[in-house]
This record gives structure tokens, sequence and C-alpha cells, in this order.
């Protein structure tokens, strides 16, 4: 057999171990809640919880909690990018600043600052502005540290040789510091978003009035299993779709460049 | 007073004084701001925080809370290790398993599991058990990442001249893998740290009957700004012990790779 023919053979394979983990899970999940009495306030039935999936969709009751988280997470995402990015680039322009205030955030980085979301709370209600601000300060950091990273670290030679061809600050900027910095920052906003979207459905499933986390912890209070599992499911793809978005959108950013 | 000049431009050439300098500022700041610009009902002056930190100590339940807190952080973090290592090397060493497997492994750690809390309080009750569940389900898939990138990054031919020697399997482990494993191993422990602090301390947030949540719903519900900020720096202390005490171990036990 040719190389070629005996790698897609063992891809094959491998996609049909993955297929066969996923129906092996959804029958186990079956036969659990109908034939093994699994109790279906722990695991609703899997029909039951697509037939409520189909519903949530068609009825279009997800619209309005939807609109909610994704209306905090432009906000914080727009926040956080644009003073991570501005602050970032400030603190590289100079090496004191990079040495002096780089380690300062990377510490504070470090901190889970979810921690802070009481004190967010506190101040801000628990209305959607908690998790606009919790959710920008989380994705403020990797922002500003990529950015940092981007633009103070440039090589000098560049620096230098575009100078002494006679670049003004634009071009400098505009055709050797921005495609340098370019690639990591768009890494740096892709973490950044992750996180913001993680941070603000976090924060509504543990204090808030709505949006999708909210929507989560009301079923499970309510006891409505088979509803908590379609939501479940249902933000879960939005999270993977987004993110897929935003790694799309990070890629083609990079091959512009 | 030119020369006192002098000698603070000296010092603030130093970054760390500088730095030291800011977050000082910062305090000042926030000192300030709370003395005469914020209502006292949400912020209070740090030197206030400090001051009540005996207080905080003080109150019944709370030194308990802090205790069972870090037992569910230490718990979370073991099992995150030990489960993640075998995993990791389940999959990590077998080509084929590797291709099978990892597409699903690194499905379910792009996906928010905070969305699924609601499940663990379900499944492991309101108790310790579901925050230690929790903070292993956020542990252990950077853990299982870096060790599959560490299996995959020894040479082979480091693999095929050891068996070639005679080396039995369990002697490639021990000898070949093991060694080169460890700094990405380290630096799996180091982001499993931060997953199990973010996983436990979400799960304490969101429902607590003895932990550390309780006392922060407490603080926040009575307008206690003093006391919960004392509690957070508290654990925010923690925290960064925790993560310096795995960043450490991780430089110590990555040194001999480096040259």
């Amino acid at each position: 057999m040719t190389p070629a023919g005996k790698a897609r053979e063992g891809k094959l394979a491998s996609r049909s171990v993955q297929a066969a983990f996923l129906v092996a899970l959804i029958v186990l999940w079956y036969l659990a809640t109908t034939r093994w009495g699994v109790s279906s306030i722990l695991l609703p039935n899997p029909v039951l919880v697509v037939r409520q999936l189909w519903d949530i969709l068609k009825s279009g009751e997800f619209v309005g909690d939807l609109r909610v988280t994704l209306t905090e997470l432009g906000i914080a995402f727009a926040i956080s990018a644009t003073s991570g990015v501005t602050i970032g680039y400030l603190i590289s322009r100079s090496h004191y600043r990079i040495r002096v205030l780089e380690p300062l955030f990377a510490g504070i980085y470090s901190v889970p600052i979810i921690l802070f979301l009481p004190l967010y709370v506190l101040f801000f209600g628990l209305g959607p502005a908690s998790k606009i601000a919790l959710g920008a300060t989380i994705s403020f950091f990797p922002i500003a540290l990529n950015t940092i990273a981007g633009f103070g670290y440039v090589d000098k030679v560049f620096v230098v040789a575009a100078r002494s061809m006679g670049a003004s600050d634009v071009q400098l900027f505009r055709y050797v510091l921005l495609p340098a910095a370019l690639p990591i920052i768009l890494t740096g906003m892709r973490m950044g978003f992750t996180v913001a979207l993680l941070s603000i459905i976090g924060s509504e499933t543990i204090a808030s009035l709505a949006g999708l986390g909210h929507r989560i912890v009301h079923l499970a209070e309510g006891m409505e299993m088979a509803r908590m599992f379609a939501y479940i499911a249902f933000v879960v793809a939005i999270a993977l779709i987004l993110n897929t978005i935003v790694s799309a959108l990070e890629a083609r950013g990079k091959r512009h460049t | 007073m030119t020369s006192l000049a002098t000698t603070l431009r000296s010092w603030l050439r130093r970054p760390w004084i500088a730095r030291v300098g800011a977050v000082i500022a910062l305090f000042v700041f926030w000192e300030i701001a709370a003395r005469w610009w914020v209502d006292p009902m949400f912020l209070s002056p740090p030197s206030r925080v400090l001051m009540s930190l005996q207080a905080v100590f003080d109150t019944r339940g709370v030194p308990a809370a802090l205790r069972i807190t870090f037992w569910e952080l230490g718990v979370a973090f073991a099992m995150s290790v030990v489960i993640g290592l075998v995993v990791g090397l389940a999959v990590g060493l077998q080509p084929f398993a590797q291709k099978s497997f990892m597409p699903i492994i690194l499905l379910l750690y792009g996906t928010p599991q905070v969305t699924i809390l609601p499940l663990f309080i379900l499944y492991f009750g309101i108790g310790p058990a579901s925050k230690i569940a929790f903070g292993v389900s956020h542990g252990i898939f950077p853990i299982i990442m870096a060790i599959v990138a560490g299996v995959q990054n020894i040479k082979p031919i480091l693999l095929t001249s050891a068996r070639s020697m005679g080396a039995s399997r369990w002697q490639v482990l021990r000898h070949v893998i093991f060694p080169h494993m460890i700094p990405s191993f380290f630096a799996g422990m180091r982001l499993g740290m931060t997953g199990v602090l973010l996983g436990v301390l979400l799960a304490e947030l969101y429902v607590s009957t003895a932990g550390i949540g309780y006392f922060t719903t407490l603080f926040t519900q009575n307008f206690d700004p003093t006391r919960l900020f004392g509690l957070i720096a508290v654990l925010a202390a923690m925290a960064i012990v925790l993560n310096e005490i795995v960043r450490r171990a991780e430089v110590h036990f990555s040194r001999w790779h480096a040259d």
C-alpha cells in the first residue's frame, strides 16, 4: 500500500473510533435513562432533550437571553480590546515602562480575577454592568500583555534599517511595527475573547438577572432537567461557533500582514 | 533639595523600586477615593481593610471555611495531576490513540465548562465534593495536553536507541520518557493549577455551605466591603502563593533541560 493510502486509512480508522465513542456515549445515555432506571432528575432522556432543544429553537425563546449575553460580551470585549491595545502600546514605547509594568500586569493576571466578582456585584449591581466590568477586566490582561510583547520586542535591526532609509514615524509604525506586532496582538485578542465569554457566562451563572447562564441556573432550580440539558447544548454550540469565528478571524488577520 | 531629587531619580531608575512605587501610588489613590469620594457602603480604604484582617479571621466560621477551600484546592489539584498524567500517557504514547482521542479532548477543553456547573452541584451535592469535581474538570485538560505534547517532543532516535540496546518497556518509560517529559509536565501543572483555582473558586462562589463562597455572599449582602475586601485579599494571597510554588517547581525541575 502507498504511504498516502496508509495515512488515509489511519485517518479513517481514528475517525471511526471517534464516531464509535460518541455513538456509544449516546447509547449508554439512552439505556441509562430507559432501562437502568437512572432518575430523570439526574439524567433526562436524550430524546426528550432533543425535543426540548427543537422547541427552544422553534419558539425563539432563546433570543432574549442570547441578546443579553452577546451584548455584554460585545461591550466588554470592545472595552478591553481598545484599552488593552492602547495601554499596551503606550507601555511598549519605552523599555523602562516595560520593565516596570509588565511583571506587574503578569502578576495580576495570575490571580484568579473571578474572585473579585462579589466586589463587582457590590459596585455594579446584579445587572449586565457587573458582567461587562468583570469580562472587560479579565480579558484586558491577555490583550495588554500580548500588545506589549508584540510592540515591545520588535527586532531592533528592522527599526534601525527603516529609520536609516528615512522612514517617518507614521511609516515606521505602518510598515515595521504594526506588521511585526499584529499576529501577537491578534492572538492576545482571541485569548481575551475566550476568557471574556467564559467569565460572562460564569458570572451570569453565579449572580444575575438575565442571560444564558442565568437561564441554565433558573431551569436547574426549577428541576426542568431536559430543558436545562437542551440549553447547555445550545450554549456550548454558541460558544464553539463564536470561538471558531474568532480563530478564523485571527488566522485571516495574520495572513494579511 | 536637589540632592533629594537626584536620589529619587536614581532610585526610580531601578525597575523594581518603580514597580513598588506604582503599587503604592495605586493604594494611596484607592485610600483617598474610599475616604472622600465613594460611599463607604461600597468601597473601603485599604488601611481599614488591613486593620480588619483580624476581624475577618475572628468571624465565626471563616478560618474553617479557608481551611476547607484550601483542602478542596489541594485535593482537586492532586487528582488533576494523577488523572491527567495517566490519561496523558495513555493517549500520548500511542499514536493511534492520540489521533483518535486528542480531537475529543480538545473539543472538551474548548467547551465552556461553566455552563455545566449546575450539573456538578446536582451530581456531587453542595458540599466540597462538587467543588473538587469542578476544579478537576478545569485542571485536568491543560495537564493532559502538556503531557501529550511532552511525549511527542521526545526525539524518536532516543526511543529507538534505548530499545535497540535492549531496554524493556518500563525501562524506556522510566529512563527516557519521564526525564524528557518533566519540563512540559511542570508547565502543565502550572496551567493546571490556574484551572483548578478557577474551577474551585467558581463553584464556591456559585453555591457553598461551608467554604468561602458562603462568606463572600454574606459580606456582599450585608454591604460589608471591609470584611469582603479582607477575605478576597486573603484568598488572592493564597492563589498567588500556590501559583508561585508551582512556578518555582517548574523552573527548578526544568533546569537540567536548558543545556
